[in-house]
């Protein structure tokens, strides 16, 4: 066991841990923050996506001890209801998810990708977004949404 | 009462107002908080006693007017609660904003049979619909009598009931009955689950008169997900003195553990190994990362068991051809079919093969289960809590009306999946630690271990005259059962706990046969099913997977279509056309080739030069009343035997449609599912277990290879009865797409998936 202190969404938490526990377990369980999902638990699918000074990373593979002083940012952290971040608002307008568990990982992705780069084309969204999982098979509405999310932030 | 800490573990308001009803702030989802609301009304009396023949357990009016629509089914993740809403509000004259549809409590609803087959609007709306209306007609008959107006000069707006020729007449159902319960007797027929029916006096509008039913009413429950709300999903319920277990699965199937090392997780903290019955092996531990270390870390000694499985995926269709048959079942027959292949001028069979097929749920099973010597709560992903109860109560030996079951929206599962084996294995951990337990399985039980759709093969044949019309079509299906174990969770032998204790397995027998409205002179279709591989707790048990045994029937009956109109010279559109004899399923083939642009001619689509060929493909199935047809449109790298379906077309007619928009969405859903299932998926295994662990060795539709376009035509027939639109779509597309690949590249895939090497190897 060690104590680490995490920087999540703009609060700093202190936990005792062990160092080779993955970061979503210390999010979900030990800072109740129940955004990031367990899917896979081998940085497979995104389920448990974050922003790690605002790159996307899997936390159910990355170990707490790997974190450090990096600010670690959920989706909660993205926006809220009443300051969504425009993919936030664009999955709701589009309706996308059936089960949603797997929004992180999408939508967490996609933030990376609009903020690195303007208005991208239908083949690089695909190309950001390649490797990440939906079972339910709402990928017409991802693109959807990420399109539309492009367009609102110009 | 409850011990929960509603501060901590439940943040919406619920209020309970004197005189019994509630009223909780509207909006998604129904959580724990109106659970806990609802019970606490119970023990006050209030309510009458939840059957189904009471017209109060389904719906109630509360003290400001709003209404609860107690729901015995559960919402997929595919809209049924908006849908459920607006029919309640529709039959009401409610708005839709005022109704809130509480599903998957046991507290709260007679078991309407939770999600399944696709009758969440079908059946379950249908009873909604009923007992809305009959709660209409006696509010009403209520306001006749206080505003003293014959009840047929009054009508409804907004829940305000008036006087038609003087609206200050009036009366609100909040002043006529809110926060108190209706005491109106139904009449029940006598069935429980997705059968239920329990009509009132009223008849339900005429559709002409809808307003809400019809409308694309946005889903409300897309917003708690994006921002996080808190325990939205089963994963996020944390129960106070909770402790978290694991589970230990055998490397080789059907093998026990012989010897264990309890030294080898001594270091974990909390550390609680539990070892009973046959098999069953779990460990407990304070925290769900020290659960996982210690299933990890737990050193134990397997029995050497006999390797149940065949060599290879490969080697299984040869095992299904020569297994014995447990049951050979006729479904169809009518002429005399082997006197008219007798006869036949000419005769063309083929032959298709479907694999094992995971549900592969994005999050594995999750329950939580709190048992107690004299009751238990489970809180489950399953989407049957009334089932999942049973099965709890009967694994821990409690009467079932001793366990309370609480469903909360997990990862899709489409179909029985994993979710209600991890709330049996809760229930025994949870009963020898004496605390709540909450398991969630891994990624390698959630592939590996849930119950499959089954493998199968698939045998058509069609007799030709010397005119070249078709007198005869024989289809022949020989599989693994789909019932090895049933489609819910109720009973320990249809769980793997139930499995690892030592019950046996109770395999029974059920397949499937193409459904469509083809008609020829003589006509078959029949199945024969074999025995599963492994006795019991094997992971190649098979269950329910979305649309059972559907998409493998379809994908043969529908490849073989083509094949006869390929072998005719025939157009496969005007093929259908010919034979299809049911007026919805024409118009729904016609609908589909017209958006598409279908131009009629023979496949293959040949002399196609350079390296990417492009071809078309139809495909269509009916199911439970429901009309679908799909042209896909593919390219063919010949390169690589890579496959884009490039655009689908999907014409779908599943009568009334509630709701445009989520019909919609769930048929895309349907359609990259499909797709998914036919391009990639394939459970593999070796002698000794299940190999497909992940999503690397169990690949599913990445985004890359999602298709442009997804075009719906949505044929509304509001005069007839709404059915399902929760599986149909999936159906027909796994043959669409061979038929297309067909069309592509002259080569008639027949088995799945349709993985790049399989078509490089057919087309070289």
């Amino acid at each position: 066991m060690a104590r680490f202190s995490l920087d999540v969404n703009g609060k700093v938490h202190t936990i005792d841990a062990d160092p080779d526990m993955p970061l979503l377990y210390a999010l979900r369980n030990d800072i109740g923050l129940n955004n990031p999902h367990f899917g896979c638990g081998l940085a497979q699918c995104g389920a448990c996506t974050v922003h790690l000074n605002g790159q996307p990373i899997r936390s159910c593979a990355t170990p707490i001890s790997a974190v450090g002083d990096a600010k670690v940012v959920t989706m909660a952290g993205l926006g809220t209801p009443e300051k969504p971040h425009p993919l936030q608002a664009a999955y709701v307008q589009e309706q996308v998810t059936q089960c949603g568990y797997c929004a992180n990982g999408w939508i967490m992705t996609a933030a990376a990708l609009l903020r690195d780069k303007k208005k991208p084309s239908d083949a690089e969204i695909r190309q950001a977004l390649e490797g990440l999982k939906c079972r339910c098979g709402t990928h017409m509405g991802i693109l959807r949404a990420v399109k539309r999310a492009a367009e609102m932030i110009g | 009462m409850t011990k929960m800490d509603k501060s901590t573990a439940f943040s919406r308001r619920a209020i309970l107002k004197a005189g019994g009803a509630l009223v909780v702030s509207i909006g998604m989802p129904v959580g724990l908080d109106t659970v806990l609301a609802i019970n606490a009304a119970r023990a006050q009396g209030a309510r009458p006693p939840l059957v189904p023949t009471e017209l109060a357990s389904y719906i109630a009016i509360n003290a400001d007017g709003t209404v609860y629509a107690f729901f015995g089914k559960s919402d997929m993740a595919q809209g049924l609660y908006t849908a459920i809403g607006q029919i309640v509000a529709e039959e009401l004259d409610v708005p839709f904003k005022s109704v809130k549809v509480i599903m998957g409590q046991t507290a709260s609803s007679v078991n309407q049979g939770g999600a399944s087959g696709s009758t969440g609007i079908q059946f379950g709306g249908k009873q909604m619909r009923a007992a809305s209306a009959e709660a209409r007609r006696v509010l009403v008959e209520m306001a006749a009598q206080k505003l003293n107006v014959p009840a047929d000069q009054l009508t409804v707006t907004d829940g305000v009931v008036h006087a038609k020729s003087d609206p200050s007449k009036k009366a609100t159902y909040a002043e006529l009955i809110g926060g108190r319960y209706f005491n109106v007797q139904l009449d029940w027929n006598k069935q429980i689950g997705n059968a239920l029916y329990a009509p009132g006096k009223a008849k339900p509008k005429d559709y002409k008169d809808h307003k809400i039913v019809g409308q694309p009413i946005p889903r409300e429950d897309i917003a708690p997900v994006v921002f996080c709300q808190d325990n939205f999903y089963i994963t996020d319920i944390k129960v106070p003195g909770m402790v978290h277990g694991r589970m230990i699965r055998p490397p080789v199937a059907g093998a026990q553990p012989v010897r264990i090392d309890e030294s080898s997780v001594r270091d974990i903290p909390g550390i609680k190994v539990v070892r009973q019955g046959h098999s069953f092996l779990g460990v407990v531990a304070d925290t769900e990362w020290g659960a996982i270390t210690a299933a990890k870390q737990l050193k134990v000694e397997w029995s050497n068991a006999a390797p149940p499985f065949p060599e290879n995926p490969g080697a299984i269709y040869e095992h299904i051809r020569r297994a014995p048959v447990r049951l050979r079942k006729i479904e169809k027959e009518n002429g005399n079919v082997e006197e008219a292949f007798r006869a036949a001028a000419r005769v063309i069979e083929a032959e298709y093969e479907w694999p094992f097929q995971s549900h592969a749920s994005m999050g594995p099973g999750c329950g939580i289960v709190e048992a107690k010597a004299d009751q238990a709560t489970v809180w489950t992903g399953s989407p049957k809590p009334h089932y999942c109860r049973d099965g709890v109560a009967a694994i821990l030996g409690l009467p079932a009306d001793k366990v309370e079951g609480i469903s909360l929206q997990h990862a899709g599962a489409y179909g029985r999946n994993d979710a209600g084996d991890a709330c049996m294995d809760a229930a025994v951990l949870s009963k020898f630690v004496g605390r709540p337990v909450r398991v969630q399985y891994m990624r390698d039980e959630g592939t590996g271990w849930d119950p499959k759709g089954p493998a199968s093969i698939h045998r058509a044949r069609a007799a030709i005259d010397a005119s070249g019309r078709v007198v005869a079509y024989d289809f022949y299906s020989k599989g693994f059962s789909r019932w090895d174990v049933q489609t819910n969770e109720s009973k320990p032998e249809r769980t793997l706990a139930g499995h690892f204790l030592g019950v046996e397995l109770k395999s029974e027998d059920m397949f499937g046969f193409p459904s469509e409205s083809y008609e020829f002179t003589h006509k078959r279709a029949w199945w024969e099913t074999i025995g599963p591989l492994l006795d019991r707790a094997s992971p190649l048990r098979t269950s329910h997977l979305r649309d059972p045994v559907g998409p493998q029937i379809q994908f043969a009956s529908e490849s073989f279509m083509d094949e006869i109109a390929h072998a005719l010279g025939v157009d496969p559109v005007e093929f259908r056309l010919r034979h299809v004899k049911a007026p919805r399923d024409i118009a729904v083939i016609k609908a589909a080739a017209e958006k598409s642009g279908w131009v009629a001619r023979p496949a293959p689509n040949r002399n196609q030069t350079g390296n990417t060929v492009t071809g078309r493909g139809i495909a269509y199935a009916s199911r439970n009343g429901t009309i679908v047809a799909i042209v896909a449109e593919v390219d063919v790298d010949r390169r690589t035997g890579k496959i884009w379906a490039r655009k689908f077309t999907v014409a779908h007619d599943c009568g009334q449609i509630i709701n445009p928009d989520g019909l919609r969405h769930a048929i895309e859903g349907n359609v990259v599912q499909g797709l998914s299932r036919t391009l990639w998926e394939e459970v593999k295994f070796d002698r000794k277990s299940v190999t497909s662990v992940d999503w690397v060795n169990y690949p599913i539709l990445d985004i890359t290879e999602t298709p442009q376009t997804i075009d719906c035509v949505l044929i509304n027939r509001p005069e007839a009865a709404p059915t399902g639109a929760g599986e149909p779509s999936i159906r027909p597309v796994a043959a669409a797409v061979a038929n297309a690949v067909f069309d592509a590249t002259g080569v008639r895939m027949r088995r799945v998936p349709l993985t790049p090497d399989r078509v490089r190897a057919a087309m070289s």
